[in-house]
This record gives structure tokens, sequence and C-alpha cells, in this order.
């Protein structure tokens, strides 16, 4: 019983955030067109530590406009899924492509396409916020115009000056979030977004999704916490031991994924 | 794509952030060169007190100095991308890495070049060495022999700095290949110190610069293969 009205409030929660239809209900002319359009498509994508595999046969496609949760247990290869498509990782075995650019055949272009926010934002301590992001602007081959612009957004303007290596968690992850800002590529993959993060931040974060879906992009966000997510994304897909749950067709929404999800979710 | 501008911009910041982060923390240049201030001391005292025989021994010993001062600095180079987790990043960033080989070289060269600065002046004093009078060309085969030393310390530190043994494991793989370079570089410091009578320098001094050529080239060509994830 309790269990059913959980299920209702959060139906409900659900639809009032995200009134829009979701990619499954398209008709299925309509859904081939999209599946062509894939900017993440995964093919059979495997990846191997040593002996023990942390991704088997993984297969998803996220379309333009999707955001997509990824959650399940520590060490069922949320991470290694996102290292991959990132191209931090070479696959083991199977086929992926981002953009429609191969993840080994064309890896320095998917990397102009994805904007990957990890655990840890990989900062430099003795830079400042503002030189730290000047290197990633130079790097990505782009202008340093948008830099203060993004260091405002990230409410960091007032710390351009201070050198990293004071900046506490929260405002190292804020600058992370200021470095995708500034590239605002078609994917951005997103490791536990909200970690260290205050109220406002979270909200930025969030900012970023509906902004990378509002351009045409797309999102995937490993997160455990589904109800924090569950307003925002299109749909969840649960990993165990490597392995996706659901195949494509049939991947949960995100209500269904927090009723029959085997991760326990914060109580609130 | 990028372009060869944007490339060449990318292995300029690679250097001005390594550079600055090293000038700001100043704790990698003082323990490097400490070091190499105390291997010359310590090579002095173990040769004793005939000025003959630590002339003779001055080239060698300051190049085995640069040698073991400059291991450190190589290590540190990563260690300062391993520390907060930015060496991945730095990889997932798009564009050439031949980039960010020619970014680490450069900070290291200016590093190494530093270090040698405050090496040499000592050495001629510890080891009662005037300066020669050719003493350009002695700058000369300093730089060549640096520039060989750099790029292959630059090169096999990014192949070790994956490891967890990278300390141990960078000696073990750069000081053997570093064995031509290293000749070479004495050979032609100590004919030039001695006033060159036998014109050796010249013919060791071309040999540099031919290991040079090839260390460069054959690094910026291998390097995306070693650093690769």
């Amino acid at each position: 019983m309790l269990r059913h009205l959980i299920r209702i409030s959060l139906q409900q929660a659900v639809n009032n955030h995200n009134p829009r239809p979701s990619p499954r209900s398209a008709t299925p002319a309509a859904a081939q067109q999209t599946d062509r359009s894939a900017l993440v498509a995964l093919s059979g994508l495997s990846r191997r530590f040593a002996r023990r595999w942390a991704l088997r046969n993984a297969r998803l496609r996220v379309h333009a406009g999707e955001i997509v949760g990824i959650t399940g247990h520590n060490g069922s290869g949320k991470s290694t899924l996102l290292r991959v498509l990132c191209t931090a990782l070479r696959p083991s075995a199977g086929q992926g492509t981002v953009c429609g650019y191969d993840l080994v055949r064309d890896a320095d272009q998917v990397r102009a396409r994805t904007a990957f926010l990890a655990h840890t934002p990989g900062l430099y301590d003795d830079l400042t916020a503002e030189e730290n992001l000047r290197f990633a602007a130079t790097m990505l081959g782009l202008a340093s115009r948008g830099i203060a612009a993004a260091l405002e957004r990230v409410g960091l303007a007032g710390e351009a000056d201070t050198r990293v290596r004071g900046f506490s968690a929260g405002m190292q992850r804020r600058l992370g979030i200021a470095r995708v800002l500034l590239h605002a590529p078609p994917v951005v993959l997103l490791d536990e977004p909200y970690n260290s993060l205050d109220t406002e931040g979270i909200e930025l974060v969030n900012d970023v999704m509906r902004e990378t879906r509002a351009r045409g992009g797309a999102v995937l966000v490993v997160i455990h916490d589904l109800v924090r997510v569950a307003p925002l994304v299109d749909r969840v897909v649960e990993m165990r031991a490597g392995a996706m749950l659901e195949p494509v067709a049939a991947v949960a929404s995100p209500l269904e994924a927090l009723a029959a999800s085997s991760v326990p979710q914060p109580v609130r | 794509m990028m372009s060869f501008a944007t490339n060449i911009r990318r292995a300029r910041a690679i250097a001005w952030k390594d550079l600055t982060s090293e000038r700001r923390s100043k704790a990698g240049f003082n323990s490097v060169a400490f070091l190499g201030v105390l291997i010359l001391l310590l090579f002095g005292f173990a040769l004793g007190p005939d000025a003959e025989r630590l002339r003779n021994a001055a080239a060698g010993v300051l190049w085995l100095a640069v040698l073991f001062s400059g291991v450190l600095a190589f290590n540190r180079s990563y260690q300062l991308e391993l520390d907060g987790n930015a060496l991945e990043p730095l990889l997932l960033y798009p564009g050439a890495r031949w980039s960010i080989f020619v970014g680490k070289l450069a900070a290291n060269l200016a590093f190494v070049l530093m270090v040698e600065a405050v090496l040499i002046p000592v050495a001629m004093v510890l080891f009662d060495v005037s300066p020669p009078p050719l003493w350009g060309r002695l700058l000369a085969v300093i730089g060549l022999g640096t520039v060989g030393f750099v790029a292959l310390g630059t090169f096999y530190a990014a192949m070790a700095s994956r490891s967890r043994a990278r300390e141990v494991l960078l000696p073990l793989l750069l000081f053997p290949m570093l064995v031509p370079v290293l000749l070479a570089s004495i050979e032609a410091s100590s004919a030039l110190l001695g006033g060159d009578a036998m014109r050796d320098a010249g013919a060791w001094m071309r040999l540099l610069a031919a290991f040079d050529v090839i260390f460069v080239t054959v690094s910026l060509l291998a390097f995306e293969h070693v650093i690769e994830i």
C-alpha cells in the first residue's frame, strides 16, 4: 500500500516537472528516425580490468534532447561506462559512437564533442580559478572571452584570482562545472555531479543539464539519489555487476526505476 | 582537427602552466637544485683534495649531478598532473598529443637549464675550474646535452607516470638510454675545459646534435602511444 502511494506521488512529481512526452512514446517511424540521430550509441560495449569485467555488453542509445540517469550499486560499472564514453578508457570489446564518431577510431572527434565532469574535477592547485579556465579554453582551442561569464555563472567571479589550493570541495566542483560551461559540447557526462554542492550548486548542475537538453544535446548522469534527479531525467538505466539490467527498448522511466531499483534511496 | 598553430598554443599553455605551478610552489626547484649541489659536494669529498684530479673529474661529476637532479624534475613534471587527478582531463582535451609532449619538454628544458645555472658555477668553484677560452662552445655542449637528456627524460617520465613505482622505474628506463648522450656530453665538456688541444669537441658535438634530432623525433612520434590511456 505504502509502495503504491509512493508510486502515485512520485508519478505526479515527475509529471509536474517533466511534462514533455517521453522519447519512448514516439511512433515507430519517428523512433527509427531518432535512432539514426542518436548522439550516443553503444553496442555490446565491454571493458575489462585484468580478469574482471567492469562493463559487460552495454547497449544504449541516447538521443538529442535526452537526459539519461544511470544508477547502480558501487562498482556496478557506471563510472567505467562514462570513462569509456569520454575516451578516457578504451573498450575491450564492442562498439560505440558519440555524435556518429567511433570511440576508438575517432577518439579526437569524440573528445571535441564531450565534456566529462568526474568525481574529482582535475584542477591545478597552484593556478587561480581564472587561470585554470584560461588553460582549459586554450586546450580546447577556444577564445578566452567566455571565462568571466562562466565564473560569474558558477558564483566564483569574486574568487577569480584566488588559487584553487584554497578552494573547498564545493568550490572546486563549481569550477569544474564552469569548465563544462566554457565548452558547451553536445554530449555532457556527469559522474555524481551533486557531490559536495550546496542547494545553489545543485540547481546549477540541473541548469547545465536543462540547457544541454534545450540546445539539442544529451546528458548522461551517474547518480545514486534518483529522487533528486527524477524530475529532470527522461529515463533511468540501472547497472549491476557491469551489465545494464534492462535492454534498450525497455529502459525504465524515472518512476519505474525508483520503484524497481535495487539501489537503496536516501531517506527524506 | 585542430590546426598546427592551435596545437602550438596548447604546447605553450602547458609549458606556462607547469612553470607557473613550479614558480609558485618553489618546492621543486629548491629541492632539485639542493640535491644537485649536494651531489657535487659528495663527489668532491670522495675525490679528495688533489686539485688536478678534481679538475679532470669536473665535467663528469657535473653531468652526473644534472642527471640525478633532472630525474627528480621529470618525475615532478607528471606529479603535478597526478596530484590533482589532472592527467586524465589533460588527455581528454581534443588535439594532437604531440602538443602535450612539446609543452612538457619546453617546461622541463627551462627547469633543467635553471638548475644547471646554479650547478655550473658551484662546480667551477668546488672543482677549481676556470672558465675555458672556448666558453661559447661549452655552453653549446651544455645546451645540446640538455636537450637530448630532457627529451628522453620527458618521454620516459610519461611512460612511467602510470606506474605506482614510477620513481624507481624512471631511472631504470632512462639511464641505459642516456649512455650515448652522457658519454658525448662528458667527452665534449672535458675537451673544452682542457682547452680542446686535440680538437675533439667538434666531433662529440656533432654526435650530440645527431642524438638530439633522433631522440626528439622518436619521442614526438611515440609519445601518443606511451601516454594513451
